[in-house]
């Protein structure tokens, strides 16, 4: 099988037998990660180019693994170090990019629907590394993925995201990818932060924090900004800690094989407790994993290959 | 010579509305019966057969932005009074956000100038209300009225300090310069890009609740009700502003509204895809606001449809939905998306030359009808024409519009300001 779309721009896009093939192409791509030699000649002569006009550590390098184990030559670009500072518009660098004969352009923006702009005027692949508050497509399928590998499914579980619901594309994206795959979310944070007519993504919502979490199969804590405090979306990180933090006393009220996930940078203390991050339950690290192994197989889906990349 | 319009359906609200001509000497009507000069005048006359369409008094958009001075490359006063030429507007007022600011004699009197020079409609520059649209000091009114100013209005921004505003209101009264007020509290829009609410959350977009209006509209109500002197209300677009402004007029409240055609003829769930197309300010509301708008227009609550005609180039719209300039261009399509809401039965074609004519003229204090004696400005609709909306062919520099490509009904196809044809149909 072979996916038979040029971009990936948001979980709304995706079918839910595309979502299906992407896991299982990263499935497939994970065992890559544990050789000894870590890299496969599958995308050799392929140039990635990992254009980051919001500064982000852990998914462009995880983009550029994915993208060297493949053997693709990637290549990053920042938004102080391209044109953009010097007032060139998104287009412009994207057809100046597209000039240089790239294979896939992978995009981080801070504005919602920047990489649908770039994808519309390019003939190049797009894939949308997280657009402003819009879409954190490929978080969601390492999400998807982690939860899947970890439960065995998907469909039935119940998952509670938690925290600052209307800045966060990963709430969006991870409100879409598991309600489609028949997952039940149950987003919860105070009422500063849920977005208006959020419920027409088909999750429900919660103000109290204990409610979401006490039949939740996953818990997805959400990382919360000192600077949202300036908006008015909360009073002060002690008061957010002790009523929204998930800690080992609020634990005691979930089910006895619930997972902690989080899609990091963690605040510890903040929103997640310390033992709790580190704790048994906790998959935070394991979603990074599978973030390159979700990549890596989104690289070789949108250059064409198929399902079965062991036989390419 | 003898101009004659024959033969047309004569609208004029509250005075004529029967099958006549008109006949125009010298660019002002000297008569209007049925079959006028059917004799021996004949030959000396230009006649124009207007059987079959609506001869309305010329239309005034109320609310226009001609760009010039400062940003020529999106419209400039020549342009931007083409555009309401083929529109069917013969007169427009153009607001004083330009650069330099219209706020002295100087720029009112540079748009007054150009305007004369394209000789093409009537253009009245609408002054600020603040020096430099600041809201910190009112601009020298008695000037700019002596200058031809038609209005004040810090359109773009609000007036945000309610003390200015009273006393904007207090002091231009002296001048009979209408008040046009812009309201929006900027603290509740924030880094707001389009509508609050389920398709903003969707789109990852920041959201303007309907407050962000309704708050100023209520606040500017207030301060008519304490002066007594009236307020006009810009672009209307929500369900509680209108609510606001029929509570008000039921009281007895001088206070007017327009609202411009793309908040009736469109909801944010027209925002597909990014299209910048869709944006501007305040931003397209939900079903239940475009209602509430149709119905205000229906029972009068909001005396006029003005369009906001605000071009923008590709340079502003061609780039991302947060960073996307606000502003639709309207004067090329407000009436076609006017005779929807006839068509629809929502108001009627008097009610529609009413908002478009008669009413933005009796806010601002001018004078325009069918009668005799009065200046030619008229407007000849085709309300029957059928054609699809191509914005390639509009007269405006610019062409952000959501409207291309719509499939409509009805158009003007004669234009004639003091009695001289200004637009005719091909």
């Amino acid at each position: 099988m072979k996916l038979s779309r040029k971009d990936i721009l948001d979980m709304e896009s995706l079918s839910v037998d595309e979502i299906t093939l992407i896991l299982d192409t990263a499935d497939k791509m994970r065992e890559i990660s544990e050789r000894p030699i870590k890299k496969v000649p599958i995308l050799r002569g392929k140039t990635v180019v990992l254009f980051f006009y919001e500064p982000s550590t852990r998914t462009r390098t995880s983009f550029d693994i994915a993208a060297k184990r493949l053997s693709a030559d990637s290549l990053s670009l920042s938004a102080s170090s391209s044109s953009m500072v010097k007032g060139e518009t998104l287009i412009d660098t994207g057809r100046n990019l597209e000039a240089m004969k790239p294979d896939v352009i992978v995009i981080r923006h801070t504005s919602a629907g920047a990489p649908h702009l770039l994808a519309k005027m390019l003939k190049s692949p797009v894939i949308n590394a997280g657009d402003g508050m819009h879409a954190h497509p490929t978080q969601s399928l390492l999400d998807l993925m982690t939860v899947r590998e970890n439960k065995g499914r998907i469909s039935g579980i119940r998952i509670a995201i938690i925290g600052d619901i209307s800045h966060s594309r990963v709430a969006r994206s991870n409100s879409i990818g598991f309600t489609k795959m028949g997952a039940d979310v149950v987003l919860s944070g105070p009422p500063t932060m849920i977005p208006k007519g959020i419920e027409t993504l088909g999750v429900s919502v919660t103000h109290n924090m204990e409610e979401a979490i006490c039949d939740a199969d996953v818990i997805m804590m959400l990382r919360i900004q000192k600077e949202r405090q300036q908006h008015f979306l909360f009073p002060s990180e002690r008061e957010y800690s002790k009523i929204y933090g998930l800690t080992n006393a609020k634990l005691k009220k979930a089910k006895d094989d619930v997972l902690i996930m989080h899609p990091g940078p963690i605040n510890r203390g903040v929103e997640i407790a310390y033992d709790v991050a580190d704790g048994p339950y906790s998959i935070i690290l394991e979603q990074v994993t599978n973030g390159v192994a979700v990549r890596m197989a989104l690289l070789y889906l949108v250059t064409g290959g198929t399902r079965n990349a062991d036989g390419d | 010579m003898l101009t004659v319009i024959k033969g047309g359906r004569v609208i004029d609200p509250g005075n004529l509305d029967d099958i006549l001509d008109i006949v125009i000497e010298d660019g002002n009507i000297v008569e209007i019966k049925q079959n006028a000069l059917a004799g021996d005048d004949n030959k000396k006359s230009k006649i124009i057969d207007a059987s079959g369409k609506i001869v309305a008094p010329g239309l005034i958009d109320m609310h226009v932005h001609l760009r010039d001075p400062g940003y020529e490359y999106k419209e400039t006063i020549e342009t931007g009074s083409l555009a309401a030429a083929f529109g069917g507007f013969t007169a427009i007022c153009c607001m004083p956000n330009t650069n330099p600011v219209n706020d002295c004699r100087q720029v009112t009197e540079y748009i007054i100038k150009k305007a004369a020079k394209a000789d093409i409609v009537r253009v009245y520059p609408v002054a600020a209300i603040s020096k430099g649209l600041k809201g910190d000091r009112l601009c020298d009114y008695g000037e700019l009225k002596d200058a031809g100013a038609i209005a004040v209005s810090d359109d773009g921004n609000p007036v945000r300090n309610s003390q200015l505003m009273r006393r904007a209101l207090e002091y231009s009264s002296r001048f009979n310069l209408p008040v046009i007020s812009h309201c929006e509290d900027f603290d509740l829009v924030s880094d707001g890009a389009m509508n609050e609410g389920a398709v903003a959350t969707k789109m990852g977009l920041s959201g303007i609740p309907n407050a962000a209006e309704s708050i100023m509209v209520l606040r500017d109500i207030a301060l008519c009700e304490l002066t007594g002197v009236p307020v006009h209300i810009a672009h209307v677009s929500t369900r509680e502003s209108v609510r606001a402004i029929r509570d008000a007029k039921k009281r007895g409240v001088p206070v007017t509204a327009e609202t411009a055609p793309h908040y009736f003829s469109l909801t944010d769930a027209s925002i597909k895809d990014y299209n910048t197309n869709n944006k501007m300010n305040p931003p397209l509301r939900t079903e239940q606001d475009r209602e509430a708008i149709c119905q205000g227009l229906a029972d009068g609550t909001i005396d006029a449809i003005a369009t906001d005609h605000a071009p923008h180039s590709l340079i502003e719209k061609a780039v991302e939905f947060d960073q996307a300039a606000n502003g639709i261009i309207g004067l090329e399509t407000a009436v076609p998306l006017g005779l929807k809401l006839v068509e629809a039965g929502i108001i009627d074609i008097t009610d529609l030359i009413e908002k478009m004519s008669k009413n933005p003229a009796r806010i601002l204090g001018l004078k325009t009808g069918l009668e005799i004696g009065k200046t030619a400005d008229i407007t000849i609709i085709d309300p029957e024409i059928s054609y699809c909306i191509d914005a390639d062919r509009f007269q405006s520099l610019s062409r952000n519009t959501p409207f291309d490509g719509w499939d409509v009904k009805g158009r003007a196809v004669l234009t004639m300001v003091g009695g001289k044809i200004v637009y005719q149909d091909q």
